[in-house]
């Protein structure tokens, strides 16, 4: 028996019936990470702090202590939740080598749920990236076809899970982050409300839109997950003071009505893979088949959603990244000599900062901290920020309204499939489309889930999204796992030799 | 030299808490570089603001105590700029929605001159955080203490409207005085937790016309008299600069300079060239703050008497003079507690005022004692001040009992019992008394009776020798009635 294979609850099933040793199954994975190692999943791994972990669990266990939720489940964490003593980086050569003194509150609930913390894995620097390609450690494969890319920025989150090579983990979903990977790596991915999971170490891109969230194989483990990491915490003002409903409890629960599902009309137009649009159009004839109650709905002003996401996203990221400069921790240039005449005018100090920088960041987060601190800019910043956080809310009155007839909407999650390694490198605005179904979600600050519906004809995962109202994660999944049991594209996993 | 001097104060105050502004680090001052930190205030990548309520609620505090307006919706912003002393690279800060605006600050007039020109108007009162500092190493290095990185921060922003450096010195202790009876800062300049920069120009009418000289920016004053000599500096170098050159605000850029102590020299610092863009934009790790009518009640219920209240009452209730209200309240609120207790004890409101203003205060000042442990209570001395309204002491008795009781600390009962002081009172004694005197000195009487002296001043020296042969114990109200008797006689025989 591989356990390795398993999902989340059919490990602890396994654990919990002492079929099986934690250390056993920690064994399993860090053999299987050590396989595959050419996916590039983890930045960092300490197969000896992993086996520590696993240890305790069965002590644990031997010795009849209470054990949590998640006693010996590997959790993969995606590479910007700081973890006490453990390299942090963000997919960064500014923090390489950055090693918090404290614990993410998500990560602090997992360590209170006795989950075995599996490594940091791959994302696009800072967040900032749909396809993984933007890391310091190189990209992530798809385990689906390893000349793609896995999706992102939390690509290497989505691919442990769909790689087998972690039955859970935890990403984070600014513009998409978590669930269009999830798509592309055909695995369930979930992005709570805002406010839902304390953002405490999580390393933020964008404050406002940031939400970490889980990727499971199934419903079922993504809302186990979810349990866990969620609710109200002191450390994060933004986190809010709701009860956390027992996700699991209510999963298998049938609608006392039937499910109205609002099919998002703009979501199904102009772009669209014609196999991913086969495949929702199947998806919704699941749908039907279970009794929901199909209609059509607009959300008119999400076309202005990803332009006002990269005005919203960049100017929080140019503040959010100014920290890092050199003075405390972070990259601090070797030698920050003035390369011109103009710079021999500028304090050394501020050269220092300036080096720091250049060499620290890559590419694409120098251009997003340069839009953002343009759209911030005295004489720019009602034309562009102002105007942003009015279509935002504009964009949250259109989820308004569609919720007022229907308890869910449903669309594609990623206009496309996984596309080649390289692809997009070179061009910024296709790479941001890829994002163009996800990120009215998170200006509008409700969930989503993504899980998969299908297969391209040459075996490439495909996305259902669904989104719900805030806070209405229990329905969200309900949903998700109505579909889920009528169909069978989440049992599918990549061959991988 | 005739111009208006225009003055306005930026005044930094640190308030008293616990914890800082949005962490939970220690907020003591003194200690080694970096061990008031946490990894919030250290501004570690994942970290979160979380507001501190006790700061917030003492900022009200001040701004309800200043007649600020409160808002009911107030929200943070992010102030963006580089600086090592900055570990975000940004500032929490208040921008376009402070928790308060408007307000006024009195200012009285003041014994050392200052103030009297009426209230100062505040533009806001905003809180924010404290930065870090740096520290300039041997070997040109700077190292980074952030124990002050995060401290709250009261920000009040005075109009322009002082007319003088006096005014403006008198405006900052009023402020300091107000803050410390709030209880709501230590206000120590040394110690940087009051810090004031001060904007100053000229109004300069000639010909008919008035010109205004370019707005400078004083920064690095550290203490009350620096702000004063500052700006007497300054208002003297502008007129001389004008005369130079004769621009105006409209033709030059507002500069900042900074106040060399040592030289007693302003100097200029960076020119700005263009005003700097903190590109503020709303602080998306904090929520906005609600405030009610119901908490802005409990505020203002625990605002006690403040200074200015202080001074009417002491006019109206004890009917001393402004003077006099004000001598007694500018000293802090020590000192007026002091004397507040010593009047209500005795009901002598002007005895008492008196009693603290010449003898208790000077003795404080000359022996550098602080009034709290000043040795003689003000159970004490409205002791010692309700035997002389008896008729046990006279005054000058009560001044030689005062200052055994402030080198012993006994009681002023034990004093006279230990000194003998009683006040002779006995009519036959002071009578004797009298006719020696007046027999001791014919002279005197004939100088009275020829109107060669100014009577008074003959009076008076006999009153002096009554006194002295009675070892300064009789009861000078009864001399000046015996004395008085015996010499109409004289004169009438």
């Amino acid at each position: 028996m591989d356990p390795t294979r398993s999902t989340a609850s059919g490990l602890l099933g396994l654990l919990g019936s002492k079929a099986i040793g934690a250390e056993e199954v920690a064994r399993a994975y860090l053999d299987r990470a050590r396989k595959f190692d050419r996916l590039n999943v983890f930045v960092h791994i300490d197969p000896e702090n992993v086996l520590a972990q696993a240890r305790e669990v069965d002590r644990k266990r031997a010795a009849n202590e209470p054990l949590g939720p998640l006693a010996g489940v590997p959790v993969a964490i995606k590479d910007l939740l700081c973890v006490n003593g453990e390299p942090t980086t963000c997919g960064s050569r500014m923090l390489r080598g950055f090693k918090p003194p404290y614990d993410a509150t998500a990560i602090a609930k997992l360590k209170a749920a006795d989950a075995i913390l599996f490594g940091k894995t791959n994302m696009d620097e800072f967040a900032m990236g749909s396809s993984t390609e933007n890391s310091v450690y190189g990209p992530t494969l798809n385990p689906w076809d390893e000349t793609r890319i896995p999706g992102g920025s939390s690509g290497g989150s989505a691919a442990a899970v769909a790689a087998d090579l972690a039955p859970l983990s935890l990403g984070s979903d600014t513009g998409g982050s978590i669930r269009q990977p999830a798509s592309l790596c055909g695995v369930v991915g979930l992005k709570p409300t805002y406010g839902r999971v304390s953002r405490y170490g999580l390393i933020a891109f964008a404050s406002s839109l940031d939400q970490i969230g889980p990727f499971a194989h199934n419903v079922a483990d993504a809302a186990l997950l979810l349990q866990v990491v969620s609710g109200r915490d002191a450390n994060d003002s933004t986190s809010v003071d709701l009860p956390v409903p027992n996700y699991l409890e209510t999963l298998e629960k049938p609608f006392d009505r039937p499910l109205r599902i609002g099919v998002v009309r703009e979501f199904l137009g102009e772009g669209l893979d014609p196999e991913v649009e086969a495949s929702i159009r199947a998806a919704i004839n699941v749908f039907k088949e279970q009794g929901a109650l199909i209609e059509e709905v607009g959300l008119p002003r999400s076309k202005y959603g990803v332009p006002a996401y990269y005005i919203v996203a960049p100017a929080e990221c140019s503040s959010n990244l100014a920290r890092y400069d050199g003075t405390i921790y972070g990259h601090r240039a070797a030698d920050f000599s003035p390369v011109s005449p103009e710079e021999a005018e500028i304090p050394p100090l501020i050269r220092m900062m300036m080096a720091s920088r250049a060499e620290g960041f890559g590419a694409e987060v120098k251009r997003r901290i340069m839009l953002g601190t343009f759209a911030l800019s005295a004489g720019y910043a009602d034309q562009y920020y102002n105007q942003a956080l009015r279509v935002r809310r504009l964009i949250r009155d259109d989820f308004d309204q569609a919720f007022q007839k229907v308890d869910v909407v449903l669309g594609p999650t990623s206009p496309t499939p996984a596309f080649k390694l390289g692809e997009r490198v070179a061009d910024p605005l296709a790479m941001y489309l890829s994002d163009i179904f996800t990120i009215t979600a998170n200006l509008a600050g409700i969930p989503g889930i993504s899980v998969p519906c299908g297969l391209t004809r040459s075996g490439l995962p495909i996305g259902l999204q669904l989104l719900a109202p805030a806070f209405a994660e229990e329905t969200l999944l309900r949903a998700a796992r109505l579909y889920e049991r009528a169909s069978d594209w989440g049992d599918r996993r990549p061959e991988l030799l | 030299m005739d111009y208006t001097i225009v003055i306005g104060l930026e005044v930094h105050v640190q308030l008293t808490t616990e914890s800082k502004m949005f962490s939970s680090s220690g907020t003591k001052f003194g200690l080694p570089p970096n061990t008031q930190t946490d990894p919030v205030s250290l501004g570690l990548p994942g970290t979160l603001p979380v507001m501190n309520r006790k700061a917030f609620e003492l900022a009200l505090k001040t701004a309800v105590a200043l007649r600020a307006e409160i808002s009911t919706f107030t929200k943070w912003d992010r102030k963006n700029y580089y600086y090592p002393d900055l570990p975000k690279n940004y500032q929490i800060s208040q921008y376009d929605l402070p928790f308060s605006r408007g307000g006024r600050l009195e200012n009285p007039a003041r014994r050392d001159g200052g103030g009297g020109s009426g209230d100062v108007r505040l533009i806001r009162v905003h809180l924010e955080e404290d930065t870090g500092k740096l520290i300039h190493a041997s070997g040109g290095d700077s190292e980074v203490d952030l124990n002050r990185a995060g401290i709250p921060l009261l920000e009040i922003v005075t109009e322009p409207d002082l007319r003088s450096p006096a005014d403006a010195k008198a405006c900052l202790e009023e402020l300091r005085l107000t803050l410390r009876y709030l209880g709501v800062s230590d206000c120590e300049m040394q110690e940087g937790s009051l810090r004031c920069d001060a904007n100053i120009n000229l109004h300069i009418p000639k010909d008919g016309k008035k010109y205004a000289t370019p707005i400078v920016e004083i920064k690095n004053l550290n203490s009350f008299r620096s702000v004063e000599r500052a700006l007497a500096y300054e208002a003297d170098r502008q007129y001389r600069k004008w005369l130079d050159d004769g621009l105006t605000i409209d033709q030059a850029h507002k500069e900042t300079r900074g106040w060399d102590e040592d030289l007693g020299i302003t100097k200029p610092q960076r020119t700005k060239e263009t005003a700097a863009d903190y590109r503020y934009f709303p602080e998306p790790d904090l929520v906005p703050v609600v405030v009610d009518e119901a908490w802005i009640a409990r505020i203002k219920q625990s605002v006690g008497e403040l200074p200015g209240e202080r001074r009417r009452r002491f006019e109206t209730e004890y009917g001393l003079s402004a003077y006099d209200a004000n001598v007694l309240v500018e000293q802090g609120q020590d000192v007026a507690d002091y004397f507040d207790e010593a009047a209500k004890k005795t009901g002598e409101y002007k005895l008492a005022s008196n009693w603290v203003q010449q003898d208790v205060l000077r003795v404080v000042k000359e022996r550098k004692l602080e009034i709290a442990t000043f040795p003689v209570g003000p159970a004490a001395l409205a002791d010692l001040i309700n035997r002389i309204k008896r008729g046990e002491l006279n005054t000058n008795q009560g001044r030689e009992v005062l200052a055994k009781m402030i080198d012993s600390g006994e009681s002023a009962e034990a004093v006279i019992e230990a000194g003998g002081y009683r006040m002779v009172s006995d009519v036959a004694t002071i009578q004797a008394a009298v006719e020696a005197a007046i027999a001791a000195n014919p002279k005197a009487i004939e100088d009275l009776k020829g109107g060669k002296k100014k009577p008074d001043a003959v009076r008076g020296f006999l009153r002096g020798q009554v006194m002295k042969a009675t070892g300064g114990k009789a009861d000078p109200a009864k001399v000046g009635e015996v004395l008085e008797a015996k010499l109409s006689e004289i004169l009438a025989s």
